[in-house]
């Protein structure tokens, strides 16, 4: 067998929206796979998919009181993600994470560092920073500028494909 | 099995996807252009990932076998 390399690197823009475990889970396998196979890897993180980002301990976020009880009341952090399903006062992630052991499955979290091992770039949105009160020292190592919705449209245009998770 | 001269045997058994892959991709850029790396799974859709993912980088598939449910891929850094 014979490989036929790329021209030019392929490039995958994914569009990480939700911050709930399964949905966070979907996009780390994507990205960190995607940088594995050479492919130019973004992902503009925004709205809920930003709370994956922040530190895992932090444990208040924002400025004033309404961002703070927003982060009081949804744990930022990408170990603290909950399921949009069966949730259950955190028995459901916790049981996700008992299977994922078992079968020996990497973590949101793990795959976030690997992804950025393999370089793929993931980008702040400045309006959502701005919304929820979060700082750059609010989130974790390694995350590029924060951006807005224009950059975001030039990259999807620009990509051979476009996820929004 | 062969007399190919293996740089390097990356064990990927009992993992789960994309782990494989992610080793595979780890182990590779160890080597320098033209070296063989091995690495078995035990994960059954990584034949077909290691494929794509084969295709994809350039690293060639230069052996690929299965025995006793381990997939053995051989690849070549690009």
């Amino acid at each position: 067998m014979t490989a036929a390399p790329a021209d030019k690197p392929k490039k995958l823009v994914i569009i990480c929206y939700s911050g709930e475990l399964e949905k966070t889970w979907a996009t780390m396998i994507l990205a960190s796979t995607a940088g594995a196979m050479d492919m130019e890897t973004t992902v503009f993180v925004t709205f809920w998919g930003l709370q994956t980002f922040v530190k895992d301990k932090k444990r208040i976020t924002g400025v004033n009181w309404m961002q703070k009880m927003m982060s009081f009341m949804q744990r930022p952090g990408a170990s603290h993600r909950k399921l949009s399903k069966m949730n259950f006062m955190g028995m459901g992630p916790w049981m996700m994470f008992q299977l994922a052991k078992k079968y020996n499955v990497a973590k949101p979290k793990e795959l976030l560092e690997m992804a950025q091992a393999v370089g793929v770039q993931f980008l702040p949105c400045q309006m959502t920073m701005d919304m929820f009160g979060l700082k750059r020292e609010d989130l974790i190592e390694g995350m590029g500028e924060p951006v807005g919705a224009a950059t975001a449209l030039q990259l999807m245009t620009e990509a051979d494909s476009t996820l929004f998770i | 099995m062969s007399n190919l001269e293996i740089k390097l045997k990356v064990d990927a058994s009992g993992l789960s996807c994309p782990l494989p892959i992610l080793r595979a991709t780890q182990g590779i850029k160890t080597l320098e252009s033209g070296q063989l790396m091995e690495i078995v799974a035990t994960d059954p859709g990584s034949v077909k990932d290691f494929d794509a993912w084969s295709k994809a980088t350039g690293n060639a598939m230069v052996e690929q076998d299965s025995a006793d449910g381990k997939f053995r891929f051989v690849l070549r850094r690009k």
